[in-house]
């Protein structure tokens, strides 16, 4: 018989292994659905993987994988911190979607004025607007106990009717003969979050997601909050009795997860995407909660999951495009190594015991 | 504006219908969330039994089997689910984050060849004479079977929560899995089951959208109605009889947004379309004081010997 | 602007790149906002792919990616299908316009081809369908057929393209039948076949009994069906599985001619940019069967109607005209210019309610 037997300490040597198990756990069974499909399974496996890191063209699609990357890091490591603790925002959508409406509205209600204090603003605008969304359901939460998880998944909801209301009328292009969307912000500079250095993929939402990423260690590993979070998290009644105040907690955690997010968003629309439009959101919200998980909720683990992610998507479109494979295809792909990842995990906190050698 | 081009009766005919997918979906996740356990990925579960059901129904002939089918597939499909939390003891809501996208790419693979295709139609139960009663003939007794067997369910898991020792047990293990697991209950198992039953009511609900309510296949045609069902689940604290009420609601607002509009109403539009979601949070913060119905192990990790 | 400076420096790199893969096939790329399964936009410019490779066999290489979001991921896209060598690339979404004008800046030498868009370039075309052509006919078919005179409309967004087609039809029906009122609805999504189900049935509830729509799911031809006396018109492909009735008729998208013809020029070398507009004369918009249960001579003169918006010797908004606040739209005569169709955001006269705005 075989049993699992909690390890007393998290090993450390499976915490590193697991994700390369699974990587090639996946890359097998992926290979067998390819080879289902009637695709070469190495040659796709190679296209997913290889073909966007040290390709012919891999010059363009590492700088796309920062593109791809940055705002799914940057709400995985807000959402990360409320998961510790216990706080289920799974609505960063929404606040990614107002951060971007607020940070967008900002900049086009100074167009066409030029000036350096614009794209500052519009940041500032960015985060409250993922802010103020991320607190309905914190003020809810701290005033009536309403749950969060539902209250921020239905302003996801909301969010998209206000995107599509915003694009089909007060942000519409007045320029844009009748057809929804805004102005380009790519295209009117004091708004544009351009590349740092041009064709780097480095804007400055890549820049908010590493300070991020620096941010939750110090905060998680030397703050006093940060010790307050993982408390409430492992053991809520020792985190009582040690002081932490639960109302002050869930504010930080859902404010911050949802300032991150609305920073996302707005770094999204002011460059990368360009426009506020109907179809603004892509569910960078939901798939971050995935990368949180995939993290282990450490913030270099988040980064790590985050650049894998869209490894996976950028090698799954070049898959698509040169070997015929269905997008459907590749989402089977993601979800089973996502599916490796959680179940390898295991290892991380457990070993197996064979025969019946202690009794439970 | 015309409100007297709103047919009540009709009115609510129709969102006896709009209801019934999220009814399904939402009971069985009832179900699963009363062991204790949180699947978040009843979206992935309705798209498989979605088109399991509708390729069923189509290569058979019979809707029925169709719906066989879509229960056995969503079930099948819950089971992944299953492995995950209850046996490697994966956190459940990547697991249920997950398995929504693996089904819903799992659903287009499947479903490749079926685009454009008319399944075979399953007929409304015919009540004779009895459909004719005014007003509760044609609001209650014009309807398929599915229909019927959604409420049947919900009256059936509210009188096995309620009065039998397997309840009682599927509750225990919810409460506290630790006593359950003390007192000899095979936590495990027990919620495997109670996952298996939640993916085969989604499968059933995600059919009945691809068999009756549209009825065709396309890709991602479920559109969320998974996620509202969680929603509902807790909206109802727990309570079947609420879910149901709170079904009727949410099918009853999306409807009479869509009357109003075609009475020609001036409100905006996109107002409209958010109201059945705003009208969810204010329920929730006036049901919240209730704080009873919640599984307190909900969501948890279960191990034997922690 | 640095911007430019810096984009052209970005295209001599990639220009580079990818001249040094010639190939003798052509290389034909499309990019998909939906799924090809989706029974509706997608599918259709998926089968006008499926021409092209049908027509020019071993000749060309056709590459699509499907489910492709509008933004940063639709640029990636297109980037990388002409990094891969595309020599001319299909961008299907109104939401890749801007995409394809940055893609296009930095590959000089590939050609783009973005559908419903107004934004041209050098080495970007851009193509739409008119689609109220079609809508023209079904509005006469609709206003001669219906008893209760209540039309319903399903509409999508209120955005010029779905404007167009309401106006379009609803003249048409007026027409033949002065008395003719229509029911909107807006779904305010682009695809949730279950919300589309919901909307037609509460058409048909407030007493509608012909039902137009312009989403993609055979969802209202079921409803319709199963209502009974109530006749649909299939969108996107000719749905004819729910004829002869409800679907009396269809309006297909056919984007088969246009790709063909587009692969041909760049083959021969004689592609140049444009902004394409057909609509049943060059067969872009395809009008389904006719059935039977329609009325023969009402049958016929849809017939005739087709025709004349065929060979251009009537235009689908011909005056007079109004505007739905009862200002002068289009004189006695005048037709309506393009520049106008394109952004049209205003009813005409006699549609009752609001365009949300």
């Amino acid at each position: 018989m075989i049993r699992l037997e909690k390890r007393p300490q998290p090993s450390r040597a499976f915490s590193l292994a697991t994700p390369v198990l699974a990587v090639i756990a996946t890359m097998f069974f992926g290979g067998l659905l390819f080879m289902a499909l009637g695709k070469e399974p190495l040659l796709a496996i190679k296209t997913i993987f290889w073909e966007p890191l040290f390709g012919e063209f891999s010059f363009f699609y590492r700088p796309q994988l920062m593109i791809k990357g940055a705002p799914l890091v940057l709400i995985a490591i807000g959402l990360s911190l409320g998961f510790k603790a216990g706080i289920w925002n799974i609505g960063a959508e929404g606040q990614y979607i107002m951060g971007a409406l607020f940070g967008a509205g900002v900049g086009l209600a100074f167009y066409p004025a030029e000036g350096h204090y614009i794209f500052p603003l519009m940041v500032l605008a960015g985060a409250f607007g993922g802010w103020v969304w991320a607190m309905i359901p914190a003020l809810l939460k701290v005033k009536f106990g309403t749950n969060e998880i539902l209250v921020s998944l239905m302003l996801v909801y909301v969010a998209e009717q206000f995107l599509a209301s915003m694009s089909l009328g007060l942000l519409k292009n007045p320029e844009g003969f009748g057809f929804p969307g805004s102005r380009n912000l790519q295209q009117y500079e004091s708004a544009f979050n351009a590349d740092l250095i041009e064709g780097s993929g480095m804007h400055w939402g890549v820049v908010a997601a590493m300070i991020a990423v620096i941010f939750a260690y110090v905060l998680l590993s030397k703050h006093r909050l940060g010790f307050a979070i993982r408390v409430t998290g492992e053991a809520p009644r020792a985190a009582k009795f040690s002081g932490v105040n639960p109302t002050r907690l869930v504010l930080f955690c859902l404010g911050t997860s949802g300032l991150l997010a609305g920073l996302a968003g707005m770094f999204e629309v002011s460059g990368p995407a360009g426009q506020v439009t109907i179809d603004f959101n892509v569910g960078y919200g939901f798939t971050a909660i995935i990368v949180a998980f995939l993290g282990r909720l450490h913030p270099i683990g988040i980064l790590l999951a985050g650049l894998l992610m869209a490894l996976t998507y950028i090698g799954g479109d070049i898959a698509q495009s040169q070997l015929g494979l269905p997008a459907a295809a590749i989402q089977v792909f993601q979800g089973m190594l996502l599916f490796f990842l959680l179940a390898l995990d295991m290892f991380t906190n457990y070993r197996l015991r064979f025969g019946r050698t202690e009794v439970a | 504006m015309d409100l007297s081009a709103i047919n009540p009766v009709l009115f609510v005919a129709g969102f006896l219908v709009a209801a019934t997918p999220l009814i399904f979906a939402a009971i069985g996740e009832l179900v699963v969330e009363k062991s204790g356990t949180l699947n978040l990925g009843v979206e992935g579960m309705m798209i498989t039994g979605a088109i399991c059901g509708f390729a069923t129904a189509v290569e058979t002939g019979s809707p029925i089997l169709g719906f066989a089918a879509a229960a056995l597939g969503g079930a099948l499909l819950s089971l992944l689910f299953a492995f995950l939390t209850q046996i490697t003891l994966a956190n459940q809501v990547a697991s249920g984050l997950a398995l929504t996208l693996f089904g819903l790419g799992l659903s287009a693979l499947l479903g490749q060849s079926y685009v454009g295709i008319k399944p075979p139609r399953l007929n409304d139960i015919n009540f004779g004479p009895l459909a004719d009663i005014p007003v509760i003939g044609p609001i209650l007794l014009t309807h398929d079977i599915i229909l019927y067997l959604g409420i049947a369910l919900v009256a059936a898991t509210w009188a096995v929560l309620k009065f039998t020792r397997a309840g009682l047990i599927l509750r225990a293990v919810g409460e506290s899995h630790d006593a359950a697991h003390a007192l000899g209950y095979k936590v495990v198992r027990i919620r495997t089951l109670a996952i298996m039953f939640g993916g085969a009511c989604a499968g059933i609900g995600g059919a009945y959208i691809s068999l009756i309510r549209v009825p065709q296949w396309t890709e991602g045609m479920t559109a969320g109605v998974g996620w509202i069902a969680l929603a509902l689940v807790v909206f109802a604290s727990w309570k079947p009889w609420r879910l149901l009420l709170g079904a009727y609601l949410f099918g009853g607002i999306t409807q009479l947004q869509l009357n109003l509009q075609g009475a020609g109403v001036a409100i905006p539009v996109e107002y409209l379309a958010m109201s059945p979601y705003l009208i969810t949070i204010i329920v929730l913060v006036i049901l919240s004081r209730d704080k009873s119905a919640a599984p307190a192990c909900l969501g948890r990790t279960f191990h034997a010997s922690s | 602007m640095t911007l430019t400076k810096l984009l052209t420096g970005a295209a001599m790199a990639l220009g580079l790149a990818t001249t040094a893969m010639a190939e003798d096939k052509t290389k034909v790329g499309f990019v998909y906002v939906g799924p090809i399964g989706d029974g509706g936009w997608t599918h259709e410019h998926d089968k006008g792919r499926l021409a092209v490779e049908a027509e020019f066999g071993d000749k060309v290489e056709t590459v699509y990616v499907e489910s492709v979001a509008e933004g940063p991921d639709s640029e990636r896209v297109m980037t990388q299908m002409a990094l891969d060598g595309a020599d001319l690339i299909f961008t299907t979404s109104f939401g890749y316009m801007d995409p394809t004008i940055n893609v296009a800046k930095k590959f000089p030498n590939v050609k783009f081809e973005h559908a419903t868009g107004y934004k041209q370039a050098e080495n970007v075309a851009t193509y739409s369908a008119r689609f109220y052509e079609g809508r023209a006919i079904q509005g006469h078919i609709a206003g001669s057929m219906t008893e209760s005179n209540i039309i319903g409309y399903i509409g999508s967004y209120p955005i010029p393209e779905v404007i167009r087609g309401i106006n379009s039809a609803f003249i048409h029906a007026r027409k033949v039948n002065p008395d003719v009122q229509f029911k909107i609805v807006w779904a305010y999504t682009w695809f949730d076949p279950a919300k589309e189900a919901d909307a037609a049935k509460v058409l048909i509830e407030q007493g509608a009994d012909v039902v137009l729509q312009h989403t993609d799911s055979t969802a209202p031809q079921a409803a319709a069906q199963e209502a009974g006396n109530v006749i649909t018109f299939g969108q996107a492909s000719d749905m004819a599985q729910y004829g002869p009735k409800p679907r009396v008729s269809s309006i297909i998208d056919d984007w088969a001619p246009y790709y063909i013809a587009r692969t041909k020029a760049v083959m021969d070398g004689t592609w140049t940019t444009g902004n394409t507009w057909d609509g049943i004369g060059a067969g872009m918009v395809g009008i389904g069967e006719i059935s039977d249960a329609v009325p023969a001579e009402v049958k016929a003169e849809a017939l005739a109607l087709k025709a004349s918006l065929a060979d251009g010797s009537y235009h689908a908004f011909t005056g007079p005209l109004n505007k739905q606040d009862g200002t002068p739209f289009l004189a006695e005569g005048d037709t309506a210019d393009d520049g106008t169709l394109a952004g049209m955001n205003f009813y005409v006269e006699g549609i009752e309610g609001d365009i949300p705005q």
